[in-house]
């Protein structure tokens, strides 16, 4: 995995909330058995008609958003199915952060392990940041993930938490299995132990 | 003494691995049901590092989303995608040597009905799939939830999630239903409260008289809907109802060895005393029969009130109900029952068990559906479909004008041929309603499965109480 780097990009405002996993990839693009390519068809419902015309009022069709890399979004994005489509679509897109007040579980971890970082923040950063996301292309945010800080265009800093783990994940572009491996011994012995007390599992 | 623990508490105790400093466990993984949409990558990723199955024998594959409903899908499926993400299931079962039951098998079916039908699913388990409605699993006392296709890959490699501990909430129905009350109105009517936000980054154990006489089928369509609530998981302890249930069943423990188990799940319960993060209680009095009229599982009424306006909310709520509305078509202060429906669907993880076939079944009893009415039963697995026909139920569906299937997903999320047109409106049985679910602009109301089948026969949805 990549190694998330801090960087400065577009955010794009999306204050719609409940967000959904159908909205962000379509089920009719679950049937790759593929991880990429699926960028274009990110928000493809919200973001074509169905002769495959862009939108022009959807947000990222705007000329000022195509290069977005930042998403602030309502709350609870991501809600709905576990479809790591949703993020494998945001990221092909060239998403790197969304920034929320809440955000669904699993697409929460998804995002994760594909390089994305969500963010939580109270309602008033969201606002804040929407804000500054609705002044388009010259409003550049800059998230630095080492420092758990995020510069808006006007220099306000806005710091957030991440957990531990994750970051360091993130900051390194490690691999979740790879490391995991490293601990089989305890698998084993668990497995051992496991297999003592509930055989029949 | 230890301190006194929930249901979750206990689950996840017994299936920590090892945990660090900040909290994250690395969490075994005792089954994982895998299915065609969510997988191929994940083996793909094997494939490429040169990693194997670690546990072959704890992981169970069935194709149910992309899989079409009508005869010859075993001979021939037409939709090129789909035939690729089946054959690519097919041929990952056997080249990691897991257990499979490819649609040939009477036993296919949706994942969700299958596990708990062949007894893989067992209380105090942890149970995995890439798929949100593994919550379904729960309502045997089971620590179950959906996963990531990166998560899949690392159940697949290691038998094992990292994972941090999510925070403990209480959902308890007291006292008894009403008449035409349903397991459905009951998940429904929660996450109209909480909303689909309400209960994330917790568990939810639900609890109380009303959950404790629900049957196992019942339970699972409570728990199958967690996940809509934005919880990780959904738990009802195991009592003689799950016991009865999983004895006998063809992947439950025998003889002694099922003595053992049960001894140890009767264990299975939250402590007195034990604290939960976040309590919710609702009367099972006042639940009445629910449909959704918008475009999130929280838009939850009574059949007997009226669409809503958008100004009935505040904050980003107000902006979506807005758009909800449009996309629906309705008009606030419209009475739901008005509502014009020109689709049935009876089915799905959440209502495709042979109990809510019966219960459909009842309702369409030498009746027929309204003309011009498209209605589709899809059973769950091959098996619900075997006993309804064993029961009489199939015929009852046909000889009422609804078409009678195969299993699968079907129309819940409408990847195989079974979808909603532009601006039809389906009464579905199924969890979500979110745009586009069901088909491209098609407006789904989630409702129970006897309302559905009121709806089918009225062509409007409806008070099933008036049926009964």
């Amino acid at each position: 995995m990549k190694k998330f780097e801090k960087f400065t990009g577009i955010a794009a405002p999306m204050p719609l909330v409940n967000i959904d996993t159908d909205m962000i990839i379509p089920k009719g693009f679950l049937k790759t058995i593929k991880r990429t390519g699926l960028g274009v068809h990110a928000f493809d419902e919200m973001r074509y008609d169905r002769q495959g015309n862009e939108i022009p009022d959807f947000v990222l069709n705007k000329p000022q958003y195509r290069k977005t890399e930042i998403l602030i979004a309502g709350d609870n994005f991501g809600c709905g199915s576990s479809r790591e489509h949703a993020p494998w679509a945001l990221a092909d897109f060239g998403i790197k952060v969304i920034v929320s007040t809440s955000f669904a579980d699993i697409f929460f971890n998804n995002s994760f392990k594909n390089g994305m970082l969500p963010i939580v923040l109270p309602a008033e950063q969201v606002e804040l940041l929407m804000k500054d996301a609705e002044r388009g292309e010259n409003a550049r945010m800059t998230v630095d993930l080492e420092a758990q800080e995020i510069t808006t265009s006007d220099g306000q800093v806005i710091t957030f938490e991440v957990d531990a783990f994750k970051k360091h994940c993130l900051l390194n572009g490690l691999d979740d299995i790879g490391l995991t491996l490293e601990k089989a011994s305890a698998i084993d012995s668990f497995e051992s132990q496991s297999a003592q007390a509930r055989p029949w599992v | 003494m230890s301190a006194p623990k929930t249901l979750y508490d206990k689950i996840w105790d017994a299936h920590v691995v090892s945990e660090d400093a900040d909290g994250t466990c690395l969490l075994y993984i005792d089954r994982h049901l895998v299915h065609e949409v969510t997988s191929p990558q994940a083996f793909e990723g094997l494939r490429m590092t040169g990693r194997k199955v670690r546990c072959p024998e704890k992981t169970i594959a069935v194709p149910d989303h992309n899989v079409p409903t009508t005869e010859g899908r075993d001979k021939h499926i037409e939709n090129e995608e789909s035939r690729i993400q089946v054959e690519a299931l097919d041929k990952n079962a056997r080249d990691f040597g897991i257990h499979y039951y490819p649609v040939t098998d009477i036993r296919q079916g949706i994942v969700h009905i299958v596990g708990p039908e062949q007894g893989w699913t067992l209380p105090g388990m942890t149970v995995v799939c890439g798929d949100s409605h593994t919550a379904t699993h729960g309502a045997f006392g089971a620590l179950a939830h959906g996963i990531g296709t990166s998560e899949v890959e690392h159940v697949l490699a290691t038998q094992t999630l990292i994972q941090k501990k999510s925070k403990n909430m209480k959902v308890e129905i007291t006292g008894k239903l009403k008449p035409g009350v349903t397991a459905k109105d009951i998940t429904l009517a929660v996450i109209g409260l909480t909303g689909t936000a309400g209960g994330t980054g917790h568990v939810i154990e639900y609890c109380g008289e009303a959950i404790r006489s629900l049957s196992m089928e019942g339970r699972m369509t409570v728990c199958n809907m967690a996940i809509e609530g934005g919880a990780r998981a959904g738990l009802i302890a195991p009592d003689e109802t799950t016991f009865n249930y999983v004895r006998g069943r063809a992947h439950a423990p025998k003889g002694a060895q099922f003595e053992a188990a049960l001894s140890w799940w009767k264990t299975l319960f939250t402590d007195e005393g034990a604290v939960f993060d976040k309590v919710v209680t609702i009367r099972g009095e006042d639940i009445e029969p629910v449909v959704t009229w918008g475009t999130s599982p929280e838009d939850v009424l009574p059949i007997s009130a009226v669409v809503p306006a958008p100004e009935d909310f505040t904050g980003g709520k107000v902006e979506a109900v807005r758009r909800s509305l449009d996309y629906m078509g309705l008009t606030p202060g419209q009475k739901l029952t008005d509502i014009a429906i020109d689709t049935v669907f009876i089915g799905s993880c959440t209502n495709g068990r042979i109990e809510d076939l019966r219960a459909a079944a009842k309702i369409v009893e030498g009746k027929k559906i309204k003309p011009g009415m498209r209605a589709m039963v899809v059973p769950g697995s091959g098996l619900v479909r075997h006993q309804a026909e064993e029961e009489g139920i199939a015929q009852i569906f046909i000889d009422a004008g609804f078409e009678w299937r195969l299993a699968g997903c079907s129309m819940c999320l409408a990847m195989n041929p079974d979808q909603l047109g532009e601006y039809e409106r389906c009464a579905s049985t199924s969890n979500r309603n979110f745009e586009g679910r069901q088909g491209y602009k098609g407006r789904t109301h989630l409702v129970s499965p006897e309302m559905a089948a009121a709806a089918a026969l009225t062509g409007h949805l409806t008070d099933v109480r008036e049926m009964i």
